[in-house]
């Protein structure tokens, strides 16, 4: 298996046909993700972003090119593309615990025993830290918790890649630096593979290995793509003031509001 | 705290008896004008204290205790609607899931929609042979549109993102049904089946009226040749009360299973 390529997309364009014609969204979009690396996708609104996500995830499929995961075509969508939904997506009529419990009987139907799958629902949500909160209905708790719920439903699945559209878009602040902070402790935990969309430069700085950075649409495309030499562990006080973080803080902030400015 | 209390309760219970107050006001007034055609609340209200006294007698097919045609038209009413039910909610899942379906039926549920529920009266009793059949056939078919429309309008409106989680997750066509659509458009079920009821409790009435028998309907239309008045007043309260309950009942049904979003 090729490793450096562990997910790709190679010259893949996305038309969609509209009622009001065809529109092309994505336009020869070149991208190669390494096994156990973390890499944002970031453009201004609008510009596809998420398309890509999606046609990883496969819910979409490509209408030009090809999109790879472990050496084979993704032909649509499963768990071991594990996605956590921009706005949580975690059905309200179920509990936290079977919100999961429902991700964690799917995939491992046949693999985990009864008492097994209970366990590993229990895990997940105590690596989020919503063990606590197992019982109630995502009416009941708060919106940062309804995305640790997102993220916990995901990792249960043991996805071979996660793909976060957003998680963090719809949060307060601080509760959105404290959940980036624990993003960063799971995946040094499990040390999987992540796709990450935002629009957020310092979110994509402070957690990425690697910043896709894509151009306005229609026909989007990747513009530059960005390494992130920042030693784990990472810090957000002490990365404040690290040269290589304001580099490519300073590269990304170039990259969309001077070569690709938004014209509104 | 207790004045507050007593302040809220007030401020609802005021205007409440009020109108009921300025009500039978009225009513006495177009009793008096009448000249007693009309009869008074007070005369109305013996005549419901007689009735329910013995609400379940029974001398005969033609001379049972009003209970006794409360309790046929409910039965009708039960049986048309619960066949509606049963054809009508798989048939809005059906529609809702499926353009295909969705295009070949919605042309046909337009134009027999807005169809007054007794116009079907004579093919049910050209079809059934029965009066009775006849009168649960138009409750049937007046009862099953919403109850089609709600459905198929729930499972079209059930998010996307539900959908995509379904897709993730890989679930057959089963779970899909059991786990998201089933408890996503159960609001909305819910919503055409209160609809149904509020239709069918009406047309149920006018039915029987028709196709006489034991029922309220027809017992109105029978104390209409009797010309007893105050028994047609009694029988149109209770009429309401009864579709009321029916009414308050699936309000109940539908707060217990809906959920916050």
């Amino acid at each position: 298996m090729n490793l450096d390529k562990f997910v790709s997309l190679e010259n893949v364009d996305k038309t969609f046909h509209t009622k009001s014609g065809d529109f092309t969204a994505l336009k020869d979009v070149n991208i190669s993700i390494k096994q156990g690396e973390f890499v944002s996708i970031i453009g201004h609104s609008g510009c596809g972003k998420s398309t890509v996500l999606n046609i990883i995830a496969g819910l979409y499929g490509p209408s030009e090119g090809v999109a790879l995961c472990a050496d084979k075509e993704i032909a649509g969508p499963g768990p071991e593309r594990a996605v956590v939904f921009q706005n949580h997506s975690l059905l309200p009529w179920l509990t936290v615990y079977e919100n999961v419990m429902l991700a964690v009987n799917s995939v491992f139907a046949n693999s985990k025993s009864k008492a097994e799958k209970d366990e590993w629902v229990k895990h997940n949500l105590k690596l989020v830290h919503m063990d606590h909160a197992m019982h109630k209905r995502p009416n009941e708790i708060s919106g940062g918790m309804k995305q640790r719920v997102g993220i916990a439903r995901a990792l249960s699945m043991q996805p071979k890649v996660l793909l976060m559209d957003e998680p963090f878009g719809a949060l307060d602040a601080l509760t959105r630096a404290h959940l980036q902070d624990e993003l960063m402790k799971i995946c040094a935990a499990i040390n999987t593979t992540v796709v990450m969309v935002t629009h957020d430069v310092d979110e994509a700085v402070l957690l990425s290995d690697k910043i896709v950075m894509m151009t306005n649409g229609p026909a989007a495309t990747v513009g530059e793509v960005l390494s992130v030499n920042l030693d784990r562990p990472r810090n957000r006080l002490a990365l404040a003031n690290d040269a290589e973080y304001l580099r490519c803080r300073q590269a990304v902030l170039t990259f969309l509001y001077d070569k690709h400015r938004k014209e509104h | 705290m207790m004045q507050q209390h007593f302040k809220a309760w007030m401020s609802w219970l005021f205007p409440t008896f009020l109108g009921i107050f300025v009500f039978i006001l009225i009513w006495s007034g177009v009793s008096t004008a009448t000249e007693g055609k009309i009869p008074t609340p007070f005369v109305t209200w013996d005549a419901a204290v007689n009735l329910f006294s013995d609400p379940f007698y029974d001398n005969g097919p033609n001379d049972m205790g009003i209970g006794w045609n409360i309790m046929y038209s409910l039965g009708r009413v039960a049986l048309g609607f619960s066949l509606a039910a049963l054809v009508g909610i798989p048939l809005g899942f059906w529609i809702g899931r499926s353009l295909f379906a969705s295009r070949s039926f919605n042309p046909i549920i337009s134009l027999l929609r807005p169809v007054s529920p007794l116009a079907w009266l004579p093919l049910g009793l050209l079809i059934f042979n029965s009066t009775h059949l006849a009168a649960i056939w138009v409750i049937f078919i007046s009862s099953i549109w919403p109850m089609i429309i709600n459905t198929a309008v729930g499972v079209s409106r059930v998010p996307q993102d539900y959908m995509n989680v379904a897709k993730v997750l890989r679930l057959n066509e089963w779970q899909i049904l059991t786990k998201i659509m089933l408890p996503a458009v159960l609001p909305y079920l819910l919503t055409g089946v209160r609809l149904a009821i509020g239709v069918a409790w009406l047309v149920i009435v006018a039915a029987e009226m028709l196709t006489g028998g034991i029922g309220i309907g027809f017992w109105v239309w029978d104390e209409w040749n009797n010309l007893n008045v105050p028994h047609i007043l009694v029988a149109i309260i209770v009429i309401g009360l009864i579709g009321l309950m029916l009414e308050a009942g699936l309000v109940w049904l539908a707060q217990r299973f809906s959920y916050g979003e």
